[in-house]
């Protein structure tokens, strides 16, 4: 019976966490549709894993483990294309007067996209979804060292792209995204495996 | 670099120090160091996925986990 309300407990605060899963999901791969996948495949395993949960502790951390894997492990499998979903297109980030033309949250999006992996995870974690640098690392499974300084070279591609107006086209940029992507991620794997 | 990192989990924004008039509650400020305006729209970005309404099937999925190990 109290086993029966630890698994409904467990199913409450595993559906709390959902809408913060779709957004950093989403922020990985950039397609709501694979994002909701990889969300769905990361709450089948959270469920089949959840004995390893620590009651009291962050469940949203805790499945971002999970989702990071299961997105890596599908960018492995070259499932990604860099393909950004359009949809948002047209929310404008910010129109300041004097800029030749307003920064979209889109054009954000996929200039997050040309990063590589492990900066491009590092930055949503922290600059998006506000965790401190030591819940990152944890995360991620790395220094604290090493996030804040993916954090900062991540910011600082991102600024020079913004500043220089170098940001990705929309459809040419795809090709490119998914390149750098893939660079990254064979970059991340020789330092790891 | 003396980025002041914040402790605690995600914390709904405190409407003060709002120097970039963005126009989102859920974006928060960061005090001490400047940010450029695209920083916060990073949280946009994150946020504007957060307050998405929830497709059905999440729910669905998740009320199902019982039959499949029952």
């Amino acid at each position: 019976m109290s086993e029966t309300t630890d698994r409904n407990g467990f199913k409450r605060e595993m559906l709390n966490v959902v809408p913060h899963l779709r957004a950093f999901a989403r922020g990985l791969c950039g397609r709501a549709d694979f994002a909701d996948d990889l969300v769905q495949e990361t709450l089948l395993k959270a469920w089949a894993a959840q004995a390893r949960f620590e009651p009291g502790t962050s469940m949203r951390a805790w499945t971002f483990v999970i989702l990071r894997n299961v997105y890596l492990s599908e960018l492995r499998r070259n499932r990604f294309r860099g393909e950004y979903d359009e949809t948002q297109a047209e929310r404008i980030l910010t129109a300041p007067a004097g800029q030749e033309g307003p920064l979209h949250l889109s054009d954000l999006h996929r200039a997050l996209l040309t990063l590589p992996p492990e900066r491009r995870e590092a930055l949503l974690l922290v600059g998006a979804g506000g965790f401190s640098y030591e819940e990152a690392a944890e995360i991620c499974g790395c220094a604290v060292g090493t996030i804040k300084s993916r954090v900062g070279r991540a910011r600082a591609t991102l600024a020079a792209m913004i500043e220089g107006g170098a940001l990705p086209k929309r459809v040419a940029g795809d090709g490119a995204a998914h390149a750098e992507i893939m660079k990254g991620l064979a970059e991340a794997q020789q330092g790891k495996e | 670099m003396a980025d002041k990192k914040r402790s605690g989990g995600p914390k709904k924004a405190k409407p003060k120090d709002n120097m970039m008039n963005l126009g989102s509650q859920s974006v928060e400020p960061r005090r001490g160091t400047p940010q450029p305006e695209w920083a916060a729209g990073l949280k946009r970005l994150y946020n504007s996925v957060v307050e998405e309404p929830l497709p059905d099937n999440f729910a669905d999925l998740i009320a199902r986990l019982d039959d499949r190990d029952s």
